[in-house]
């Protein structure tokens, strides 16, 4: 029998989906358990199985002998707005379970970069936050647990679906931002908040450096933005850099840090964009980032972003750029080669700046790895990780690189 | 365990530093929880990093298991070393090596105490933000350890939310830093699988924590009911308003008692059945007046007989105070006190506290509530004579009842004190078994030999065996039944 037909009989014709333009078998299972067999079966049969949610984020073209999407996993088990907590399975996409939100009055805070069907497993698995970070921290701040099944196929839960829990271990925060490696998460139970009953987006165009001071000076006076982001041109489509403010939360309070928005912009003067441009300009930017070949996201202090920006506009270029300084993140996006990578992520470690490989083809992804070399002693630790949650390695996930 | 290695810890912290005799090592046999005693075999105390990586190279190369501790204020029984176990202090290793006011970050030792890093960031114009009711005496390596929240966790979040990086000493003595200053990884979140882990993992030996602006503006309202179920009622109205307090406490008649006959006093109602106590904070006065003015209202239309603002700092530290030293007044009540934690879904406040009450009632015992009302975090407190062993069995068995009830709500069974051993019975009520196991799993791939507190967090005979990627030597501590 072939991969396929096993498939077939495992799991019924109708989990199976047309084939990629690389002809891998691609199967959408339609339930945890369903995935929990099929990884089972990998497993024992030696099949190696890349993950993929709806296909707009990481590039599916990871050599392996079956594609698994989640994309069947797309329902909605609970969501409670008195309790400001919702639980979704991994395959929906964050369009929809943003819509189903907003009619219960809650709001997932969250402005990942993607396309709007982006699914929720791949932006928890690869933790891609976006310029609400400022406001509402990275994406592990608003899980409350997760479930997700092992490389061998076995169901693990971890956390639950409460405010507060330090019932074992932490492994919601493996599985945050770990690209898929020690599992594939099927059910997030998710932390909300009430949809901000204001919510008003202002620009001012102007130098880089310049809008770095307004930023710092925002930050200094005591104003609480939602999102503080500083976007290129090319990415803003504009002609000079912008300072994006997101304000967001109570009538109260967003029209306290609206009077101090103008005190705080040096001279300059930040335009208020109509709510259906602000939705316009938040969108571009996040999709922004799922159009290059190349994404990737660093991490430094506040006080180094201007030193970092410079050093990538150096290394790389700064055209497509995007970054949120007092959260000490930037995110860049373009084309690049597996060298130029390397070079930069050496150059960075010697700062102490982590980068995290988002998307890249697979050729570049597969060479430098999400992660890279990791510092003395973790290698071990994530290598003993990985062996315990796919001890025969079926899941194809290019952590470290070559 | 032999006096031997007593010498050879004294030849690196000194002897003074080594305490073997029984009357000295009583001292530590029990945390802030009284129900559980265990008298550790050797307690050291290291005075520096250097010295506490060779007590542990030394115990590794022994293979001699260890507890790391801090000041012993946890609420688990997790930091309780059994027989054969030598008991690591690590309140000597409590300096504050850095504050970096402009990235909003400080660098500590694990023995620094919570309320010291607050002290001394404060002309920075920064706080450490999470704020455990034992903030002047726990420190933030077992803040860590714990994953420790407190009063103000509701809008700054626990301390996995404010820790940026660390180093971390693994059972075998090897270092490894995990985490970055900015908070990005590199590689997986291993700071966030570290916190929390309840000294499973190894020792963080510094500490980088994230600190935020003080608020420029602060409110904090008293406000009382006449029924527990509409206070319960008022904290999901605030809640669902859109408005987040900087906390949002709940204490009941009997809790409010004990703190009006104390020191602590505080001026709350003693005829309410409840109070709540509600703080708005932000860095702009008028928006902070502003939503104290909405919340003042809400709690108004949901039943509160009263609110009172506090008109002066002094008062609003009167207020906090009573909340804060709730646990210490009911010292008041009897001989002892179990300090329960768990978690429910916040509209099943009024329905679980009810239930609560009932089986206070069926037990014939004392239950006092004192908690984070905002993140449905409950803390029933039970009074007793742990002298008395019929008294000490209803306890438990109400205990367990309590537990039962907040997870059939859908809750958990601890926000924030941790499993240690008090809790391990309850683990498989809510993990099944290969979950356990995945945990167990992880555990030894940080300490393959289970060296670490051994026997905690983890209950072994509930676990479905995983082949462990670092598989060591038999589990210590636990029986061993594989499901």
């Amino acid at each position: 029998m072939t991969i396929l037909e096993k498939v077939t009989a495992l799991l019924g014709e109708g989990a199976v989906l047309e084939a990629g333009t690389d002809r891998v078998p691609r199967v959408a299972p339609g339930s945890p358990d369903a995935i929990a067999l099929l990884l089972g079966t990998a497993h024992q049969e030696g099949w190696r199985v890349r993950i993929e949610g709806a296909g707009t984020w990481l590039q599916s073209d990871a050599p392996a002998d079956l594609a698994l999407t989640t994309r069947r996993l797309d329902r909605i088990p609970a969501i409670e707005p008195s309790d400001l907590t919702a639980t979704a399975e991994a395959g929906i996409g964050l369009d929809q379970l943003r819509q189903q939100l907003a009619d219960r009055g809650a709001w997932l805070a969250i402005d990942p970069p993607g396309l709007a069907g982006r699914t929720l497993g791949s932006v928890v698995s690869t933790a891609t936050a976006g310029p609400l970070r400022h406001g509402f921290g990275p994406i592990k701040d608003h899980l409350l647990g997760v479930t997700f099944v092992t490389g061998d196929g076995r169901m693990v839960q971890s956390g639950g679906r409460v405010m507060k829990n330090v019932a074992g271990y932490d492994l919601t925060r493996l599985q945050a931002g770990g690209f898929g490696a020690f599992g594939v998460i099927v059910l997030v139970h998710l932390r909300l908040r009430t949809l901000p009953r204001a919510d008003v987006t202002y620009v001012l165009e102007g130098a880089r450096e310049d809008l770095t001071q307004v930023g710092e000076d925002i930050a200094a006076a005591g104003l609480t933005p939602a999102a503080l982001e500083l976007v290129s041109p090319a990415l803003a489509r504009r002609e000079r850099w912008v300072l994006a403010v997101r304000l967001a939360g109570s009538p109260a309070l967003v029209a306290a840090d609206e009077a101090g928005l103008g005190a705080a912009s040096g001279g300059g003067r930040f335009a208020p964009l109509r709510a259906e441009e602000a939705h316009a300009f938040w969108m571009r930017l996040a999709e922004g980032f799922a159009v290059r070949p190349v994404t990737f996201r660093i991490g430094g202090v506040p006080t180094a972003s201007d030193e970092l920006l410079d050093l990538l506009q150096h290394q790389l270029g700064d055209e497509w750029i995007s970054a949120s300084p007092a959260a000490g993140a930037i995110r860049w996006t373009g084309d690049a080669s597996v060298d130029r990578l390397q070079r930069l992520r050496r150059t960075l470690a010697g700062l102490e700046v982590p980068l995290t490989l988002e998307r890249a083809p697979w050729a570049l992804r597969g060479a430098v790895g999400h992660f890279g070399a990791y510092r003395e002693g973790v290698g071990p630790l994530v290598a003993g990780l990985r062996r315990t949650f796919d001890p025969g390695g079926a899941l194809v996930v290019a952590t470290e690189g070559t | 365990m032999t006096s031997a290695l007593g010498r050879d810890l004294a030849s690196i912290v000194g002897e003074r530093h080594v305490r073997s005799a029984r009357a000295e090592r009583v001292t530590y046999a029990m945390d802030g929880l009284p129900t559980h005693r265990r008298l550790p075999d050797l307690v050291v105390l290291p005075g520096t990093r250097e010295e506490l990586i060779a007590v542990v190279r030394l115990l590794a190369a022994l293979d001699v298991p260890f507890v790391p501790r801090g000041a012993g204020t946890g609420l688990s029984g997790g930091a309780l070393a059994d027989v054969g176990s030598v008991l690591l202090v690590l309140t000597r290793l409590n300096r504050i090596l850095r504050i970096d006011r402009d990235n909003r970050l400080a660098v500590v030792e694990p023995g620094v105490v919570n309320a010291k890093l607050g002290a001394a960031a404060k002309p920075h114009g920064l706080q450490y933000a999470p704020d455990p009711s034992s903030q002047s005496a726990c420190t933030i390596g077992g803040n860590v350890a714990e994953n420790a929240g407190g009063p103000h966790c509701l809008k700054y979040g626990v301390t996995a939310n404010h820790i940026l990086a660390l180093e971390v000493l693994l059972a075998d003595g090897s270092l490894v830093e995990i985490g970055s200053p900015a908070g990005e990884s590199w590689g997986p979140d291993l700071v966030g699988v570290f916190v929390g882990s309840e000294g499973n993992f190894g020792i963080a030996t510094r500490v980088t924590v994230r600190l935020t602006p003080i608020p420029r503006a602060v409110r904090t309202l008293l406000a009382d009911f006449s029924a527990i179920r509409t206070a319960g009622e008022a904290v999901s109205a605030i809640i669902a308003a859109g408005i987040v307090p900087a906390a949002l406490e709940m204490m009941d008649q009997s809790c409010i008692r004990a703190v009006e006959d104390s020191v602590y006093a505080a001026g709350y109602p003693r005829d309410a059945a409840a109070v709540l106590l509600v703080e708005i904070d932000g860095r702009n006065a008028d928006a902070v007046l502003a939503e104290t003015e909405v919340v003042t209202e809400l709690l108004g239309k949901s039943g509160a007989r009263s609110v009172r603002s506090a008109a002066s700092e002094a008062e609003r530290e009167r207020l906090w105070q009573g909340r804060k030293k709730a646990f210490g007044a009911m010292g008041r009540l009897s001989r002892d006190l179990v300090v329960q934690d768990a978690v429910v879904p916040r509209s099943a406040l009024p329905q679980v506290l009810e239930t609560i009450a009932t089986i206070a009632q069926r037990y014939g015992l004392v239950v006092s509530n004192v908690f984070h009302a905002g993140d449905g975090n409950l803390h029933p407190n039970i009074s007793f004579d742990a002298t008395d062993p019929a008294l000490k069995q209803r306890v438990e068995a109400a205990s367990a009842e309590i537990m039962e009830t907040c997870i059939a709500a859908g809750g958990t069974i601890t926000g924030e004190h941790g499993v240690g051993i008090d809790k391990l019975r309850y683990m498989p009520l809510i993990f099944d078994a290969e979950s356990l196991g995945a945990m167990h799993a992880v555990r030894k791939v940080f300490d393959p030999e289970e060296r670490v507190n051994p026997g905690k967090v983890v209950p072994l005979h509930a676990c479905r065996e995983w082949a462990s990627a670092n598989a060591g030597a038999s589990p210590r501590g636990q029986p061993r039944a594989v499901a």
